[in-house]
């Protein structure tokens, strides 16, 4: 008669795994880390002067953030909400109006061949000491949609993808077309009502 | 006819549990590959602001964390409410972002070094002078890649 190989009691082992799921249920976290990436500019070394770099004042859209969270554009009061459409239609200045930027005409090869764009448009952001991280990130927010909004529009035109979609060598030629120039000053102290 | 079985036994037969384990271990990997093992214990609280333009943080080894909120209820009585800055396991003072930065930065591979991004877990309700303090040390220490830690935004 063969010998029978004595069984081994496995009826721990759903304990021990439920240790193990347990501990990594209590050591785990679910959120998934994202976030609205941001470049920073370089820092500016002690011995260079600074420069005031002129800017052409139609060139400038100025967003102000005050202490009550108030959004101040161009000198006029404005709810977040409409900030994207206003930072499109200065984006694109599409009637080419003397208050919005200057535009400049290009050639970006096939397949957009020339086009005109506002090459030296600035977004600048100043908020206040006191302003809300919240109030402040939704400007970021509007205004980065704003671009990603124009960005991907221009991808459905040209090669009726998703700009996400698209490889990374068009979004580049892309981005050249919308550059994105978020320009943020130091905070001061503008005081609020 | 019928038998009438009164005196027979009637045990519930054992329940066959050698697949429970495959089970559970089916359920642990899951759960081990969906979630992402806590980075600190955190010192101080925050609720992350909302936003829609979100990008995630690609790869974990080169993402740094900055945490930005109040201290939690335990600290409270040895650091007060106001906003306190966290980096590691410990609270700092904003003076000692740059150090850090570069110590992280230095113990990275040279050919990622470049790649560090900075995630800013900060509360909503944070005033941006603080913020604003913390982007400055940031930029001093050539940390450029930068990323406002936020939540989806479902509605306004």
């Amino acid at each position: 008669m063969a010998k029978k190989i004595p069984q081994i009691n496995a009826s721990s082992m759903a304990d021990i795994s439920f240790l193990l799921l347990i501990f990594f249920l209590v050591t785990t976290s679910m959120d998934v880390n994202q976030g609205l990436a941001r470049r920073l500019p370089a820092p500016i070394p002690p011995d260079q002067k600074i420069e005031d770099t002129e800017i052409n004042k139609r060139n400038l859209l100025v967003v102000k953030i005050n202490s009550v969270n108030q959004l101040m554009v161009q000198g006029q009061l404005m709810d977040v909400r409409q900030l994207k459409e206003e930072a499109k239609k200065f984006i694109l200045n599409e009637n080419d109006e003397s208050f919005y930027p200057k535009l400049f005409e290009e050639d970006f090869g096939a397949p957009f061949g020339m086009m005109k764009y506002t090459k030296e448009h600035v977004i600048s952001v100043q908020n206040d000491v006191d302003t809300q991280y919240q109030a402040y990130l939704n400007v970021q927010n509007e205004l980065v949609a704003a671009y990603n909004e124009l960005r991907d529009e221009c991808a459905h035109k040209y090669f009726h993808k998703a700009y996400k979609d698209l490889d990374e060598d068009l979004q580049k030629r892309i981005n050249k077309i919308y550059p994105q120039k978020i320009s943020e000053a130091e905070p001061k102290n503008y005081g609020g009502n | 006819m019928a038998k009438i079985r009164r005196n027979e036994k009637r045990e519930m037969p054992a329940l066959n549990t050698s697949s429970l384990p495959d089970i559970i271990f089916m359920l642990l990997f899951f759960f081990m590959s969906v979630t992402s093992m806590k980075e600190v214990s955190y010192k101080v609280q925050f609720q992350n602001p909302q936003a829609t333009e979100l990008t995630k943080l690609e790869k974990k080894s080169l993402v740094r964390y900055i945490y930005v909120g109040t201290p939690t209820a335990e600290f409270r009585k040895q650091y007060g409410a106001e906003t306190r800055i966290q980096l590691d396991d410990a609270f700092a003072d904003k003076s000692e972002i740059g150090d850090y930065i570069v110590n992280q930065r230095s113990a990275m591979k040279e050919s990622e070094q470049g790649l560090m991004t900075v995630s800013i877990k900060a509360d909503k309700e944070t005033r941006m002078g603080v913020i604003a303090d913390i982007k400055q040390e940031l930029r001093r220490a050539y940390a450029l890649k930068i990323s406002y830690a936020a939540t989806q935004r479902t509605s306004y």
